[in-house]
């Protein structure tokens, strides 16, 4: 073919301690291709894309871009071989403009001149395609308009190779969409782009080509018109796998928890949550979808009782039995009240290590978070502790030396598990996770359905909040759309479709709606 | 901006290593300080021009030459160690209590006070207890205050206790000027120097006994305390996150003032120990600048209240070391002060190498 090799890469090797994160890895990137990069997590995509930006430094192997070979120490020397990379976090100046942001750290003679930059932008924006307005200030921009910047960015420095790191996770199918089509336009004109996402159909609708690592190896590369979504995820996983969600019907489902008028203001006095009512039944998942910062966070703290509310609103707990018939009144109460009002809550919260779980403890300690005040005396009862770690680490296949090792040194997956086996172990009523399965890689996340799931069998009211819209709509009974702190619709997941939940996800939204 | 066309690693790179064994951690922390004491030989025949190893032997004598510098040196000990054992809750919690020198001088002038005006009235045992429980009380109001304020209206707790340091020092001042004995002389002077009422009574023929079973005591519950028990439960997780705190139901706020009462209270007594165990007299030196010392015994010691017996003793056998070699040599105290510099940062950059790893570039083997 006529593509020419971007860079290729000859045994790569990078190592952190004992861990190989990549080891030998050889491949290229081809110029006007689009190349999904497509690993599990700790496969070692990102170390290896960061090594081509000048973050790591290989240990073994060789860099070649344009046939010559190359040391990128960092990110300026990436820069001077025409390789930028989009970080999943931005890494933007609030209080700058567009312009600003674009020419900032970029070293050029005499007075720096803006209108100049913003004309060169406009001019890169019309060629791809993009919408972007130099003169805004970032911190007016939605998320899609800050990565809109930061590609930009990258273009202005010359870049002919993009690094797209997750892109995707933080936009809605439309804004997905659109950034396709610039990546699109931009292949058509010759650049070599990389896009890491976790995402299978993304993968099949974008790329040109899949390259696949698993645990550090370079596993091999298929043309995307040569495989389906069930191929690349065995290349990914290493065997067959099933990637179907069983989503049984609800088994007479009760209503467990019932919020009404919930207002929430944050520290800054900005509305977070806006007259937000609804009822969570037992036996069945309610879906969460939104925009991320659409308010997820505060619904579920407003609930575990560590949020400010407004007066007016209500969340009543209605799973209490025959005695307690109108159930009880959360709001005004401290999660310590909660907890001593019988009330059986569960909660995985979105920030695990700095909301769910002690870090610096073992997985013993970690499980003593819910249950240490129980029992007389001043010394802790470390028995029961030590024993249901022991079961969350044979029941959930944890990893980890043992249970007195620091969490924080275990992977991702494994953090999660330990958080979400805990809070299963509490036998809930209600069951609220927030993003339970961010970060994880397919065979922990299908692990974590399947545990939800059976907490759904045994009646309890499982609140998912999630910002997969496919596994939303095949996990969830009902879904419940947030939008700018208010309910723009709750509908029924199997009923929906992608579509109309994205549609919702943006209804308020004055500007960006495109519908 | 230059971009060099032949493959060259970086010389020197620098990586986390991935935990490490505990004799290996222990290996490299032995290793610093012989490594420290050849640095310091070389830095003293440089200077000097005297033999290292007399100059060693000089400060092994300065610490522990008699039995009478032995103890000398086990009451300074303790006395560090017990401020160690009450700074350990608070920086658990990462609450930068560097009050302790206040929280310890406040503990000091009441005992002193108490000492004068009930000693001739009240039993030495009951005047003792009196004096602990007064100086426990003032300590923990110290260290209250700053946390009420954290609590309340998030303040630096960093300033607040430092600046609550140079109220106890003027408090302590204006206390020596009342009390001035014999007049004129700007000093307290021994209290009850004839009936040594309110003194550390003898234990086991030690006029110290006392000193190293209290604090003995202090340390083994502290380790309890903060290992086992559900308040210090709490204030690990707390320390470890305030968020997964309010999560799991813990007021951050009540732990805050709770500990800090602790903390202070055990410094306050380490004031009384000063005081009744020790000098038998109140000063503005009375801390000595311990209260800032014993935050490195702490956090060397990693809140491990028996790691911090060790670290005490050597850190109060440097000390003594120095001035015996100061004496014993005609060196000036800056002499000394560089050899406990070189060795302390030594012992610190060894938990550098703990951590991390540095690779040389070519060097790295295979595997490890």
């Amino acid at each position: 073919m006529e593509q020419s090799n971007a860079i290729q890469l000859k045994g790569i090797t990078k190592r952190f301690g004992k861990v190989v994160a990549n080891d030998h890895i050889s491949m290229e990137i081809r110029r006007g291709e689009v190349l999904s990069l497509l690993g599990e997590n700790g496969s070692g995509k990102t170390t290896l894309m960061n090594m081509l930006s000048g973050i790591y430094f290989p240990d073994e192997g060789e860099i070649l871009v344009n046939g010559e070979p190359v040391t990128i120490a960092s990110p300026k020397d990436a820069f001077a071989c025409g390789i930028g990379m989009i970080h999943q976090h931005f890494k933007l100046v609030d209080v700058f403009t567009a312009a600003e942001n674009i020419v900032l750290g970029l070293e050029s003679e005499g007075k720096l001149n803006l209108k100049e930059a913003a004309a060169r932008i406009r001019e890169i924006s019309e060629k791809y395609g993009f919408s972007i307005d130099p003169n805004k200030k970032v911190y007016d921009m939605s998320v899609s308009e800050k990565q809109t910047v930061e590609i930009v960015k990258v273009l202005y420095r010359g870049a002919d190779i993009l690094i797209l790191d997750e892109p995707t996770a933080v936009l809605t199918p439309q804004e997905t969409d659109r950034l396709f089509a610039v990546m699109r336009n931009m292949r058509e004109d010759g650049k070599a782009l990389v896009i890491i996402t976790h995402k299978l159909h993304e993968v099949m609708d974008v790329s040109d080509r899949v390259a696949v690592l698993r645990k550090g190896q370079y596993i091999g590369d298929v043309a995307t018109k040569d495989t389906n979504p069930q191929k690349l995820t065995d290349m990914m996983v290493g065997r067959a796998t099933t990637l179907n969600i069983d989503r049984p019907d609800p088994v007479n489902p009760v209503p467990r928890l019932e919020v009404s008028n919930l207002t929430v203001f944050d520290n800054l006095g900005v509305k977070r949550l806006d007259n937000v009512s609804f009822t969570a039944m037992g036996g069945e998942i309610l879906g969460i979808a939104g925009i991320a910062g659409s308010g997820q966070k505060e619904l579920l703290e407003s609930v575990a009782g560590l949020q400010h509310v407004q007066s007016g609103a209500s969340i009543r707990y209605t799973a209490m039995g025959e005695e307690h018939r109108d159930g009880v009144e959360l709001v005004g109460k401290t999660p310590l009240q909660i907890k001593q009002s019988g009330v059986s809550l569960a909660f995985v919260p979105e920030d695990r290590l700095g909301m769910g779980l002690v870090g610096s403890l073992g997985m013993t300690g970690n499980m003593l978070l819910r249950s240490y005040r129980n029992g007389k005396g001043f010394f802790t009862d470390r028995k029961k502790p030590e024993q249901l770690a022991e079961t969350v680490m044979e029941e959930l296949e944890v990893v980890t030396p043992s249970t007195s090792f620091p969490v924080r040194r275990l992977s991702g997956g494994n953090v999660q598990k330990v958080l979400v086996g805990r809070e299963i172990a509490q036998e809930p009523s209600v069951l609220m996770t927030a993003y339970a399965v961010r970060g994880l890689d397919i065979n922990t996340s299908y692990t974590i359905y399947n545990l939800l799931t059976e907490q759904k069998m045994k009646g309890v009211a499982v609140i998912y909040v999630g910002e997969d819209l496919d596994v939303l709509l095949e996990l969830c009974d009902r879904i419940l759309v947030l939008c700018g702190g208010q309910v723009s619709g709750i509908v029924d997941a199997r009923k929906t479709t992608k579509e109309e939940v994205g549609l919702l996800m943006t209804r308020f939204q004055k500007e960006g709606s495109k519908a | 901006m230059s971009v060099t066309k032949h493959s060259k690693e970086p010389l020197l790179r620098i990586a986390k290593r991935d935990g490490i064994s505990r004799p290996k951690a222990y290996g490299i922390r032995i290793a610093a300080v012989l490594l420290s004491l050849v640095v310091s030989g070389i830095f003293i025949f440089a200077v000097t021009s005297l033999n290292p190893i007399q100059v060693y032997q000089a400060m092994f004598s300065g610490a522990f030459g008699s039995a009478r510098r032995s103890w000398v040196t086990i009451r300074d000990a303790m006395m560090l160690l017990c401020i160690g054992v009450g700074l350990a809750p608070a920086f658990k919690m990462r609450f930068w209590n560097v009050g302790a020198e206040g929280q310890v001088l406040i503990g000091g002038i009441l005992t002193a006070g108490l000492m004068r005006a009930l000693g001739a009235s009240v039993p030495t045992p009951v005047l003792l207890l009196i004096m602990a429980a007064a100086s426990l009380l003032a300590g923990g109001l110290w260290g209250i205050v700053p946390a009420v304020f954290k609590a309340y209206w998030n303040t630096n707790e960093t300033l607040f206790t430092l600046m609550m340091n140079y109220v106890a020092i003027q408090l302590t001042s204006y206390c020596v000027a009342l009390w001035e004995n014999p007049k004129g002389s700007n000093t307290v002077g021994v209290i009850n120097q004839s009936t040594q009422a309110g003194w550390f009574p003898e234990v086991f023929g030690q006029a110290y006994g006392l000193n190293v079973i209290l604090v003995l005591a202090l340390t083994i519950g502290m380790f309890l305390y903060l290992k086992y028990s559900k308040q210090g439960y709490e204030i690990t997780v707390v320390g470890d996150s305030e968020n997964t705190a309010r999560y799991a139901g813990i007021s951050v706020k009540k732990v805050t003032i709770r500990t800090m009462a602790i903390s202070g209270a055990i410094c306050g007594l380490a004031g009384f120990i000063a005081v009744a165990g020790a000098s038998h007299t109140i000063s503005t030196s009375t801390a000595g600048g311990r209260g800032f010392t014993a935050i490195i015994v702490a956090w060397l010691a990693q809140f491990n209240t028996f790691v911090m017996v060790l670290i005490s003793f050597l850190l109060v056998f440097l000390q003594k070391g120095a001035i015996q070699i100061a004496s014993q040599f005609n060196l000036n105290d800056y002499a000394s002060n560089v050899i406990t510099g070189i060795i302390l940062f030594f012992i610190l950059a060894s938990e550098f190498f703990i951590n991390y790893r540095v690779i040389v570039r070519g060097k790295e083997a295979e595997g490890k």
